[in-house]
């Protein structure tokens, strides 16, 4: 058991904490969400540089061979800056959808791009009821002389506004949660017959609404005909990543408040004085640290190819990060009284992003439900 | 012991029922059930309709429109309202500053203010909270100067709900800097159209304009805009601060907020089934029942109670109706949340005002924000942590 980074990993957090910190302060992050796409244009080369959107590919791809372990670094440092770019999106959803389903061909054809920050992603799964069951698509592909005709929305695309392809899932075959049939196509949303709708979300990020009427693709953007299991396994490891981007930001809270505890003054004296408040922040930190060994366990089990142990310890992680988060996020604001309610001062912020989080892929009571039902996590003792 | 109402109750309920039905608009009844914000006019409209039967100042004395209701009757006029959605009538000046100035005004002050005030010709706001002052209210330090008939005020406020509307402000100043910090404080009434007043929004994380902070900069108020005894003002406060409590209870609008969940579950999918039919959601929605009548329980105790004691004093128990009442409120938005799924993400609020279509179920787009916002009912009004030091020392002893 080793709970310590390798000499890369070590180099690569301090890199992405020195990103956070030098260049992604409250006040640089406001001025980010201002331009037309709802990021930093500059920030998006930066991180290029960096190499970071190479983090899942091969090194003969442009990347580094990175794997959960790294990606959760990097979101975590993403998690306290608020990181207003198309990382996840990109790289840990379409990168990750690339990896595990593409042919190597277009592997070889599109990783470079992504790594060289000239081909960014999205992924569009859900729609009006399909929640958070990813084989629920009812979605249409038809097969017309060679070509695919798609038909149905996506919703909540999450930078779905910027992405230059977008991966759709959409059914090729049986009834409409079947989970044999699901088709995985990427499309350029400048075909005709596609829209979509670019809108900021809650947490200050960006998502599109995606419309499919007749909208012929060729046979060569399918990219997988049975793509379910593969998508679970990216899912997974997108919530992998999710819990450490989650972690970051609860640092954050915790942090905020702390230092807010130590300085605002009531009754002459500085509030964290008073037991019940200090009681009250040792809450959060005993939520932030639960949170982050159940983020580290999701990051190591991220990779596991046994996709009900897999899912069981993401479910789990996802529970516990659901559940730390709303605490530690309620409770940041209510430390902070009226302060922590106005959009001017970062708590609040983070307190959306975590919430946020808490629905992607489903929200804690969902996946207790999933774990419940298999059996939980601990078998009789041996 | 009875818990069933008698026949003149239930016809009194029933009066009560179809009133708030039929004579506040279906159109801002919706928007209250959807948590889409009021406008002034929304307020002051509905404000008159109640003026107008004689139901809007229930709790003020007889004689100056109010009603010599049981306790019984006032419950279920607040929760008939509540549940029919309609607009609680300006909390700041039906209880807040109107009973003030009813139980404490000169006869001058009460005739100036109290029937425009029920009518809502007045918008009121509420000018205590400071940036240096918030549980700690009573270091409040926005002076007051006497100068021959007028009161000279500097000093600022914040967190001023719905200034932005207010026609008036009633504040706490500070009159005596030499005397103990409650022992030097003041309730004035100042017109919010005087030279040197500054309104400047704070937006909330909701993204919401509700709160303001006001700056007065050599403000002149009349003396006789003083309510009572100079230096009396932290009584009247606590007064104030006593019956602000009892109505954030807000039981009746948490079972109108129940049945719209339990309506929009029936709606939205959990595999193949509605989620209303999935038993851990009801088995959740259905613990919050469970404390949501005990509330209501607990509050037609306080409410009985408070009939026998003397006129004035102020309950402890009310601290517990604001204390749960806050909780439930906020439990059921997160709920509401659950209930909407990947559809809370859209951020579909905005100033500039777009006419494209909402994105998902038309009542997506204020479950969120509604989440966020209802942080706040465990911090005004004396945040959850004063409630509970407040019981410790009131009700305990300790
Ligand atoms: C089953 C059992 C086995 C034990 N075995 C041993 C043993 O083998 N050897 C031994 O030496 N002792 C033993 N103890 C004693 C144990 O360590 C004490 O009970 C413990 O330290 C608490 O002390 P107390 O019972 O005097 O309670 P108190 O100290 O009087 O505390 C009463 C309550 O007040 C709270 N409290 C006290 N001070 C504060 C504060 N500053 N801030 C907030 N809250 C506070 C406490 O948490 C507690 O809830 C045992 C006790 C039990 C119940
Ligand atoms: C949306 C909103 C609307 C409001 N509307 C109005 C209005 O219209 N008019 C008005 O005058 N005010 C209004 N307020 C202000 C409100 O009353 C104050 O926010 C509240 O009193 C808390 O003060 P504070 O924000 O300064 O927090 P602080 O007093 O600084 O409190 C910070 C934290 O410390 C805790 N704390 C403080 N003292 C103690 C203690 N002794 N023991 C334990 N914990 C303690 C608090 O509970 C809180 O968690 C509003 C506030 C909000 C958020």
């Amino acid at each position: 058991m080793d709970f310590d980074l390798s000499e890369d990993q070590r180099l690569l957090k301090d890199s992405v904490d020195r990103l956070v910190a030098d260049q992604y302060q409250f006040e640089q992050r406001k001025k980010y969400m201002r331009e037309p796409a709802g990021y930093s244009a500059a920030m998006w080369d930066q991180i290029t540089e960096m190499g970071l959107l190479g983090l899942p590919f091969e090194e003969t791809l442009g990347g580094f061979g990175g794997g959960p372990v790294e990606t959760a670094i990097v979101m975590d440092a993403f998690g306290r800056g608020l990181v207003l770019e198309p990382y996840f999106a990109t790289v840990v959803l379409g990168g990750g959808l690339l990896r595990r389903a593409a042919s190597a061909s277009v592997l070889g054809a599109l990783a470079p791009k992504v790594a060289s920050g000239k081909l960014k992603l999205a992924f569009g799964h859900v729609e009006r009821h399909s929640r958070y069951n990813l084989a629920d698509v009812s979605t249409t592909a038809r097969k017309d002389s060679g070509n695919y005709v798609l038909d149905g929305a996506k919703s909540v695309v999450i930078h779905g506004d910027t992405a230059d392809k977008i991966f759709i899932t959409a059914r090729l075959s049986g009834e409409r949660r079947a989970r044999n049939g699901v088709g995985l196509f990427l499309i350029d949303p400048a075909t005709a017959g596609v829209t979509r709708r670019g809108y900021p979300t809650q947490d200050g990020q960006r998502a599109a609404e995606i419309t499919l009427t007749n909208a012929r693709v060729s046979a060569g953007d399918l990219i997988s005909d049975n793509a379910l299991p593969i998508i679970e396994h990216v899912i997974d490891e997108a919530i992998a990543a999710l819990c450490a981007e989650a972690v970051g930001a609860m640092q954050s809270m915790q942090d905020l408040t702390l230092e807010y505890l130590k300085t605002r003054k009531q009754f002459g004296r500085a509030i964290g004085s008073f037991q019940v408040l200090q009681h009250r922040s040792v809450d959060m930190l005993v939520a932030v640290e639960q949170a982050r060994s159940m983020a580290l366990f999701a990051a190591v089990m991220a990779g596991e190819e046994n996709p009900i142990e897999r899912r069981k310890a993401i479910s789990a992680a996802k529970v516990q990060i659901g559940r730390s988060a709303r605490h530690v996020g309620q409770e940041a604001i209510q430390l902070h009284g009226g302060i922590g309610m106005t959009n001017e001062y970062a708590v609040g912020h983070y307190f959306k992003r975590v919430t946020m989080i808490d629905q992607l892929y489903g929200d804690a009571d969902t996946h207790l439900s999933y774990l419940a039902a298999q059996g939980g996590l601990f078998g009789k003792v041996a | 012991m009875d818990l069933n109402f008698t026949p003149e109750e239930i016809a009194f309920r029933d009066e009560a029922r179809h009133f708030f039905r039929t004579a506040i608009p279906q159109s801002i009844r919706d928007k209250v059930a959807e948590g889409e914000g009021l406008t002034r006019d929304d307020m002051i409209n509905a404000q008159r309709i109640l003026n107008a039967k004689g139901w809007c100042t229930v709790n003020w004395p007889v004689e100056w429109g109010g009603k010599d209701w049981t306790s019984v009757q006032v419950y279920l006029y607040q929760d008939e309202m509540q549940q029919a959605n309609c607009p609680t009538p300006i909390a700041f000046n039906v209880s807040m500053v109107g009973p003030v100035i009813a139980q404490f005004g000169s006869q001058e002050i009460k005739q100036r203010f109290l029937p425009a005030t029920a009518n809502a010709d007045i918008f009121w706001c509420q000018g205590f909270s400071e940036p240096g002052s918030g549980s700690d209210l009573a270091s409040l330090r926005t002076k007051a100067e006497k100068k021959g008939d007028k009161y000279i005020v500097n000093g600022q406020k914040i967190w001023t709900t719905l200034a932005q509307y207010a026609d008036w402000i009633f504040c706490l100043v500070r009159t005596d800097p030499t005397a103990k910090a409650q022992e030097g404080i003041s309730f004035l009434l100042i017109d919010m159209k005087t030279p040197g007043i500054t309104v400047r929004p704070i937006i909330t994380i909701d993204g919401g304009r509700e709160v303001n902070e006001v700056f007065f900069d050599n403000v002149e108020v009349p003396a006789e805009n003083l309510v009572g005894q100079e230096n009396k003002g932290w009584d009247y406060a606590k007064f104030l601060l006593g019956n602000e409590r009892t109505g954030i209870a807000r039981v009746g609008a948490s079972k109108a907020k129940i049945a719209r969940i339990k309506e929009l579950a029936a709606l939205e999918f959990a595999g193949e089934r509605p989620l209303i039919e999935s038993s851990r959601f009801q088995e959740k929605l259905a613990a919050v029942e469970v404390e949501l009548k005990a509330l209501e329980m607990t509050q037609l105790r306080v409410v009985s109670d408070e009939r026998k004691l003397a006129k004035g004093r102020q309950n402890p128990a009310s601290s517990i109706l604001k204390l749960k009442g806050s909780v439930i409120q906020q439990q059921l938005t997160e709920l509401l949340m659950e209930v909407v799924g990947p559809y809370v993400m859209p951020y579909q609020r905005d100033f500039e005002g777009n006419n494209e279509p909402i994105i998902g179920p038309d009542y997506a787009s204020e479950a969120a924000p509604m989440y966020f916002n209802y942080r706040k009912v465990s911090i005004y009004g004396g945040s959850n942590e004063i409630q509970r030091n407040i019981i410790a020392k009131a009700i305990l002893g300790l």
